[in-house]
């Protein structure tokens, strides 16, 4: 497998320093860490809403890093959370003395890290970190896992208004407020053409013919719900937004993501999304604002997730405010 | 050699063997891990290890507890994953035990201490197929052959270490529900878990290191 890479093991480094040096009015890296923050970080007075994972999902976490919205991200190894001590290291970075509010998506890696890493932050001086767990992976079984349902591309709509909130000088018990009603209105689900290929491995993640597609896959390639034959794009939008929908429940204005896995050209995420607005349309919902492209990828595997967050004023509001992230369009 | 610097020397030889051990199994774990996990357990730990063995060699005059909470601290900075925050962290939470040196009472309290903080962290419990199988026996077995049988330490830690064989064997059979392996479902039945196993190659090492350094001068209270 071809890849544009020096020697794999410094390939998040590398990544990092290049993050910097393409957006480098509005971030910075902290001095030996892969954590990337806002330039101005810590904003004073304003609570901080900082993120983090494995890398190779990219643009997350670094793209969301901006006014109104993220203050900082920690890039971990590929697929790997980040460590306890550059989590907490980010988190000291982005205290204004309001609080810092983590947002963590369900991977029990990132929990625990971002748990310690708490700990080990309000050891050395912050006074408030708390956590909000993203899991709208719809795929996943609350019953059938304990672990509980996997945090993806929603994610994405948790940083927004969160982050938008938190700009305006609301309080932490406010914007953890937000986070939570973002988590507890949206779902995801993904699919999978093909594998991923990890940097250091070289080849694929899992084996997957030509003639089939997994349902329901993770963003690390770990499996989904079923492996089915190859079928066409109308198809598989209809199996992942009626799955979404079964879930969210939503009745008015939803806010929709297409999100594409890193290998899928936009053309596909487009056809994806047509179908997706129709269905939208036919269940007596009105899609209030769409993004279509890569927001949460999976290094070059081939498939796409839709994700639907049900909409009320407030994040309609908090959606729409501007954001200086580079990743994220507002209306 | 007083008491405190024949268990500070204990204490080191006890890290440089499970870290012995560990870079010997590290292709091992990572092959367990691979069956039912993301194929790293081995390599995470022995890169843990190698850091750790570089910081202990400024740690020569340190008490035994701040050597142990050094090591903790490495884990959580070097390890990453899951099994930063669950090894480290539980090894500097319990670190706090052996403020007084290496005592009966002290082990029994690091080993408590230890587990409670892996079960808080992880949320698993017996049965979840996770290191917990393994730690929670061995903590109680050496808790009992301490308090009810009066065991000498080592005696006690072998019989630990036997208890945390039957748990690493127990989680074979068994389908995961907790970490990575969860995601497997079904699939994760017939593994051995990898951390259940690591941690038995660890308290392995603690035993062979008690069998040489630890008698029943350096344990007893004075």
């Amino acid at each position: 497998m071809k890849k544009l890479l020096n020697d794999p093991s410094e390939m998040v480094d590398e990544m990092v320093d290049g993050i910097v040096a393409a957006y480098p009015d509005h971030t910075r890296r902290l001095d030996d860490t892969n954590v990337i923050v806002r330039n101005d970080a810590p904003v004073s007075g304003k609570v901080g809403v900082v993120s983090g994972g494995g890398s190779g999902h990219e643009p997350t976490h670094a793209g969301f890093v901006g006014e109104g919205m993220l203050d900082g991200a920690a890039a971990g190894e590929v697929f790997t959370s980040p460590t306890a001590d550059e989590l907490s290291e980010m988190i000291q970075a982005c205290d204004g003395g309001a609080g810092v509010l983590c947002v963590v998506k369900n991977y029990e890696g990132d929990v625990m890290n971002f748990d310690t890493a708490a700990e080990m932050a309000e050891l050395s001086g912050v006074d408030t970190v708390e956590q909000v767990v993203v899991n709208d992976d719809v795929a996943v079984e609350d019953s059938t896992y304990t672990s509980g349902r996997r945090g993806v591309q929603g994610t994405i709509f948790v940083h927004k208004c969160a982050g938008a909130l938190a700009e305006r000088g609301a309080d932490i018990e406010e914007v953890v407020r937000v986070a939570e009603k973002v988590i507890d209105n949206v779902g995801s689900m993904g699919m999978a053409l093909t594998s991923c290929v990890t940097p250091e491995k070289g080849e694929p993640t899992f084996d997957i013919d030509d003639d089939e597609i997994e349902i329901g896959i993770g963003i690390h390639g770990e499996p989904g719900v079923e492996r089915t034959e190859l079928v066409e794009a109308d198809a598989i939008a209809e199996r992942l937004t009626n799955e979404v929908l079964d879930d969210v429940q939503p009745s008015g204005e939803v806010a929709v993501m297409v999100n594409g896995m890193g290998g899928t050209p936009q053309s596909e995420l487009f056809v994806v999304n047509r179908t997706v607005q129709e269905l939208l349309v036919d269940n007596g919902l009105a899609p209030w604002n769409t993004w279509v492209g890569n927001y949460m990828t999976s290094l070059d595997m081939a498939g796409c997730s839709v994700t639907i967050l049900d909409l009320d004023e407030e994040l309609m509001e908090l959606l729409d405010s501007p954001t200086t992230a580079p990743a994220f369009k507002t209306k | 050699m007083d008491r405190a610097d024949r268990q500070h020397d204990a204490v080191l030889a006890a890290i440089r063997n499970v870290a012995a051990r560990l870079a010997e199994e590290k292709d091992y774990l990572t092959e367990l891990d691979s069956a039912i996990g993301d194929a790293d357990h081995g390599t995470n730990m022995n890169r843990g290890f190698e850091a750790v063995l570089e910081n202990i060699e400024t740690k020569q005059d340190d008490d035994v507890a701040d050597i142990v909470k050094d090591v903790g601290m490495t884990l959580i900075s070097e390890v990453g994953g899951a099994a930063g925050p669950l090894y480290g962290g539980s090894m500097l939470h319990a670190s706090e035990q052996l403020e007084d040196g290496l005592t009966r009472e002290s082990t029994v309290a690091f080993g408590e201490a230890y587990l409670e903080k892996l079960r808080d962290r992880g949320g698993a419990s017996l049965g979840d197929k996770t290191m917990v199988d393994a730690v929670t026996p061995a903590v109680h077995t050496y808790k009992k052959s301490i308090e009810e049988d009066d065991l000498p330490p080592q005696e006690a830690l072998a019989k630990a270490v036997d208890a945390a064989r039957r748990g690493v064997e127990f989680t074979v059979p068994i389908r995961a529900n907790k970490g990575r392996a969860s995601y497997l479902g079904w699939r994760s039945v017939g593994h051995r878990d990898p951390g259940a196993t690591s941690t038995l190659f660890m308290l392995e090492a603690l035993l062979e290191t008690a069998e040489h350094h630890l008698d029943e001068e350096v344990m007893e209270e004075s």
